[in-house]
């Protein structure tokens, strides 16, 4: 069985490893990489990988302002038309009110929310009676 | 010793295919689809007449298994995509199947129709009631043979039980329980009884701010029906018996491999975060899928697993930018074959790795229809990872993260395996001869 286990080549070995004929850089490949994303987003890791993410997590599901909207944006996607409003009035209010389809896309993934600070969090925040 | 992979079939489905499931005897095959789809292939009775044509798998039934619905109280929509299928073993000559988006776990029967009574007394024949005063004689209804027909029928809805979303369900060989997990909880239904479960595992901290860890996966043991394991997002098992206590929060036996302090990063949780946790067939060992690696371990041993595979391990000078592309947070599976000696996994590039546990042999070979012609050998696959790159390799850097192969299944008996490669289900048997 420990033979197996020195075949293998666990993580930790391989990183070893690469850190042995990397000498001039002496650094696991992972923590260039921290390093990298570090100089990107410096306020990346101000609190640890763990809460935002799982929170992130727990909350997926796109978020729509009622049902309204969602049966709204549902009706929206099955036909791009608009409604046709009648001859008196020159506008419809729904165009006027934002829906998620008419934001530009934003990127929706971990790394932009914990940056920006998504609205959710600030949402909860001031909820809570913290004022940042 | 490796088998050669024949292509086989392709199946082009209209959504992207999110869980595929074999049934005990691998007579049938259920895919899950983004849409709330399932749909059922069937091998075909192999010919007497060709002794050499294999059971093709045809489509069998197709049904809508889940509905987008709308959470009134959060505002958050519910995806109708089907996260996990499971089938239950074969009692009758109906098939029974539990599929689960976020929320809601529905058991779902498929059966065959293959006669309908004709020759009603009180009907006419297109339904309709006849008048009373116009039925002078006594008619017995005849059942009379007719093309076959399959239908799927929901015969339980098992719902409003978990606050979190759902990751897996595991029928126990009790057959008469089965479990659902979400990112917090795991409870325990019984088949027959829908408006309540049991609460086996919860870890919710009392202030959210302190959560730490949630449920990644779990499953039942395959023979003990009190044992069940669940991973977690900090590359933990636990194992639990439920003859201990009534909520399981306790675990029996806890599988965590020591991590060298000085190789820690700001990735290390991440890739450690456990994907997919399996029993094999015996019951004596767990397959972990994290990140990078297959893990095996044996649940006699909880300090460290007995068999490490890498996966990628080239990704690693990649982590920056898959995290930027979200790809890190990907969920691949793992499977083992039916004699628990190759695992399999997949990666990115429809990829997929096997790994024969017994000659430490690995491949990597490639679900696209480009590269596959049927009866032609599946040919292996090289990344080449620096330095001069031969002519069949391909570089890391033109790896195509968004072709990942995250479904994979393996026969129950057979080296037949079927690989979802977005919206392409590929099923791949073994040469004969």
């Amino acid at each position: 069985m420990s033979q197996k286990q020195e075949e293998e080549n666990p993580a930790e070995e391989t990183g070893e490893e690469k850190q042995d004929t990397q000498e001039k850089e002496g650094i696991l490949p992972e923590r260039a990489e921290e390093a990298k994303l570090k100089a990107k987003y410096p306020s990346l890791g101000q609190k640890p990988g763990g809460s935002d993410f799982l929170m992130k997590r727990l909350q997926k599901g796109q978020k729509y302002f009622d049902s309204g909207d969602y049966n709204m944006a549902k009706a929206k996607m099955k036909n791009k038309q608009l409604p046709s409003a009648g001859p008196d009035k020159n506008l419809v209010t729904g165009d006027h009110i934002p829906t998620p389809q008419d934001l530009p896309q934003r990127k929706s993934s971990l790394v932009t929310s914990k940056l920006a600070g998504s609205v959710m969090d600030r949402m909860e925040t001031y909820a809570s009676g913290q004022v940042e | 010793m490796f088998f050669h992979l024949d292509f086989f079939h392709l199946v082009r489905t209209t959504d992207i295919i999110s869980t595929v499931e074999f049934n005990h005897t691998g007579e049938l095959l259920a895919t899950g689809d983004k849409g709330g789809r399932v749909v059922i292939f069937q091998r075909e009775q192999e010919s007497k007449n060709q002794i050499h044509r294999r059971g093709e798998y045809n489509v069998y039934s197709t049904f809508q298994s889940h509905e987008p619905e709308f959470d009134y109280l959060k505002s958050l929509e519910i995806e109708e995509k089907i996260n996990k299928i499971r089938w239950l073993p074969q009692q009758n000559a109906a098939y029974f199947l539990l599929s689960t988006n976020d929320k809601t776990v529905k058991l779902w029967k498929v059966s065959e129709r293959d006669k309908r009574p004709e020759g009603y007394n009180l009907k006419d024949e297109e339904g309709r009631l006849r008048d009373p005063a116009t039925i002078t004689t006594l008619r017995v209804p005849v059942l009379r043979p007719m093309d076959l027909m399959v239908e799927a029928t929901p015969r339980r809805v098992f719902a409003n039980a978990h606050t979190y979303h759902i990751n897996s369900i595991s029928v126990n060989s009790d057959y008469e329980t089965y479990m659902s997990a979400d990112d917090l909880r795991i409870n325990l239904w019984n088949f027959e009884i829908t408006n309540q479960s049991f609460n086996i595992v919860d870890i919710k901290p009392a202030n959210m701010e302190e959560l730490t860890e949630v449920i990644t996966a779990a499953e039942f043991h395959p023979h003990h029906c009190n044992t069940f394991v669940y991973s977690s997002s900090k590359g933990t098992i636990r194992l639990c018996d439920m003859r201990a206590s009534a909520l399981c929060d306790r675990h029996t036996k806890f599988f965590e491999e020591p991590e060298d302090p000085s190789n820690r990063s700001f990735f290390s949780e991440i890739i450690s975060s456990i994907s997919d946790v399996k029993f094999s067939h015996s019951g004596r060992y767990i397959m972990t899928r994290d990140y990078l690696t297959v893990k095996v371990w044996d649940l006699n041993m909880e300090n460290r697993p007995i068999e490490t595979y890498q996966v990628h391990d080239y990704l690693r000078s990649k982590l920056c930018s898959l995290y930027e592309n979200d790809c890190i947070f990907d969920k691949f599976e793992c499977v083992w074959n039916g004699s628990d000696s190759v695992i399999m996994t997949g990666s990115y590039n429809n990829f997929f790795r096997m790994f024969d546990r017994n000659t430490k042999r690995d491949v990597t070979l490639e679900a696209s229809r480009e590269n596959s012609k049927p009866r032609a050998i599946l040919k292996p696959r090289k990344v080449c990872v620096g330095g001069k790159r031969r002519k069949d390799e391909i570089s890391v850097d033109s790896l195509d993260f968004s072709k990942k192969i995250l479904h994979t299944a393996w026969h129950p008996s057979e080296n037949i395996i079927a690989v979802a490669a977005t919206n392409n289900l590929y099923i791949f048997q073994d040469k004969v001869n």
